[in-house]
């Protein structure tokens, strides 16, 4: 019984941070329609920042703060120079861009930082408070974060005017136009947001997984399958099913399948709820009249 | 200032195929003119033109300031309200939240309160349904939105791209009465265009008759609605 709690405590904490990832898949899906593949390489990226400026003495809070600010601006600028001048290209084009962006921030964080792995502080104390090992405070400090994230992007989205205007912009690019939507803003707004959610993703997972220019490719997968679970248009949706992908993947991993399969696991949640239920549990199905 | 909007050698693009050939008119300040023809005429592309959303020559000036080539949402905060063809409706947004979406672009939002007030005065069936989805309203009710987002928007020109299509008679006869009612009470000047001629030319004082991209005729409504060679012609009653 204990073993199994504990089992799920730690998919709990592996849910907290495919949710994090899920949500700023969801993100970047709500304001411009696409999937970032890149999502997961930019966190990395973010996360080595993070490392230096902490190796650089700053003080963890401050340098969490640093982090998420410039990978805002990042996502902002990637937006505005890269993918702008690609605002009418086909889908495949876009596709191929964020598959160049994923091999780039890779290739590049190898450069700088080189391929072997680095420690990553945590900035909770270590130790557990049950005593008996069921969870850690990391584990509950990663969750708290997440919930935290979900809660102030609900009251951004539903209570002020410049997350409403973010919303029409995606919905309806023309129509928010004539209502005066600086729209192109808004969608570089939009990547702003997705890469500070990433960076704080990549700060959380660090301490567990260590620092590595490929610590997030697995994760991605995961992230995706959480945002598919819950509604890819949904950030609520998004961080419920990256807790349920998280739990399943760690008790399936350890009861079923053994924990080299369990990659393998996430995709047969893709490919399930693609061909099952493709709207996800809390998505929305678009109904158009014709 | 007599007029509100003067347009000159108006052309407008869609890819490499021309659908406007040198348009001039002009919109009188607080006046309601209309745009009539058949399909295919130019209507809804002079709408569209004038805010910049297609390829477009020529020059617009409104209230005495150049916005030829401004974007879209400059010539909106001036001042040019478009309620477009197909009402633009954001369906996932509240019927609150489609009119709120004004605050984002409105500096007074004390005054913008006001608005919204006015707005449920004028569409008091809008009230009803704040917290709607935009998206389950009928066609009538969304057209009511659509006009109502634009007044949110405090315009001193609006734009109506065929308010009349696809309602009941009773519905548009409605909305006309509504129309008039803020053209007189806001004073916003209106560019109106529409199928349904007959019931323009009530609303409208002067107007303007498109076909293939060219203006054939202008004048006041009047002389369009004595005409019967004319009507018969373009207008098909």
């Amino acid at each position: 019984m204990e073993f199994l709690l504990q089992q799920i405590a730690s998919g709990l904490t592996s849910g907290a941070i495919y949710a994090c990832v899920a949500l700023g898949l969801v993100m970047i899906y709500v304001s411009t329609d696409h999937i970032n593949f890149a999502q997961g390489e930019m966190a990395m990226f973010a996360t080595y920042i993070a490392w230096t400026l902490i190796q650089a003495g700053i003080p963890y809070w401050v340098a969490f703060g640093l982090t998420v600010l410039i990978a805002f601006t990042g996502g902002l600028l990637i937006q505005r120079f890269i993918l702008k001048p690609l605002e009418h290209a086909p889908v495949l084009a876009l596709v191929v861009c964020f598959i160049a962006l994923l091999s780039i921030f890779n290739a590049i964080a190898g450069m700088i930082w080189s391929y072997t792995v680095k420690q990553f502080p945590s900035p909770f104390p270590s130790g557990d408070p049950t005593g008996h090992g069921l969870v850690s405070y990391h584990q509950i400090g990663v969750v708290a974060v997440t919930a935290i994230m979900l809660a102030v992007l609900t009251v951004f989205f539903r209570f002020t005017t410049l997350g409403l205007a973010m919303r029409a912009a995606a919905q309806n690019p023309a129509s928010a136009r004539l209502m005066g939507v600086r729209v192109s803003w808004m969608l570089a707004l939009g990547w702003g947001l997705a890469a500070a959610i990433g960076s704080v993703a990549g700060m959380m997972v660090a301490p567990i997984v260590f620092l590595d220019p490929n610590m997030m490719t697995g994760i991605l997968i995961y992230g995706f399958a959480g945002a598919l679970v819950g509604g890819i248009g949904n950030p609520g949706g998004a961080v419920v099913g990256g807790f349920v992908v998280g739990v399943l993947e760690n008790l399936v991993g350890t009861y079923l399948i053994g924990n080299e399969l369990k990659l393998t696991f996430a995709l047969v949640i893709v490919v399930g709820v693609l061909i099952l239920k493709p709207a996800g549990l809390f998505g929305r199905v678009n109904v158009k009249r014709v | 200032m007599p007029n509100i909007l003067e347009v000159k050698g108006l052309s407008a693009y869609y890819g490499p195929i021309r659908a406007l050939f040198d348009i001039d008119f002009t919109i009188a300040t607080g006046g309601v003119t209309a745009l009539l023809g058949a399909n295919g005429a130019g209507k809804t592309t002079t709408l569209r033109a004038l805010c910049n959303m297609i390829r477009r020559t020529g020059t617009s000036v409104l209230a005495g300031q150049d916005i030829s080539r401004k974007p879209t949402e400059d010539i909106v905060r001036m001042g040019v309200a478009h309620v477009p063809e197909g009402r633009g409706t954001f369906a996932g947004l509240t019927v609150e939240e489609n009119l709120k979406l004004a605050f984002h672009t409105r500096r007074d939002h004390a005054a913008a309160r006001r608005d919204l007030e006015l707005v449920f005065d004028y569409f008091p069936r809008l009230k009803e349904r704040t917290k709607q989805q935009a998206g389950t309203l009928s066609g009538g009710e969304q057209q009511m939105l659509a006009i109502s987002r634009a007044l949110m928007l405090a315009p001193r020109l609006m734009l109506l791209d065929e308010p009349s299509f696809g309602l009941a008679p009773l519905v548009v006869q409605e909305i006309f009465r509504i129309l008039r009612r803020i053209n007189e009470h806001e004073k916003v000047s209106m560019l109106i265009v529409e199928q349904n001629a007959a019931l323009a030319l009530e609303l409208a004082d002067h107007v303007y008759l498109l076909e293939t991209g060219k203006v054939v005729t202008s004048g006041p409504s009047s002389m369009v609605q004595n005409d019967e060679t004319l009507r018969k012609a373009y207008l098909g009653y």
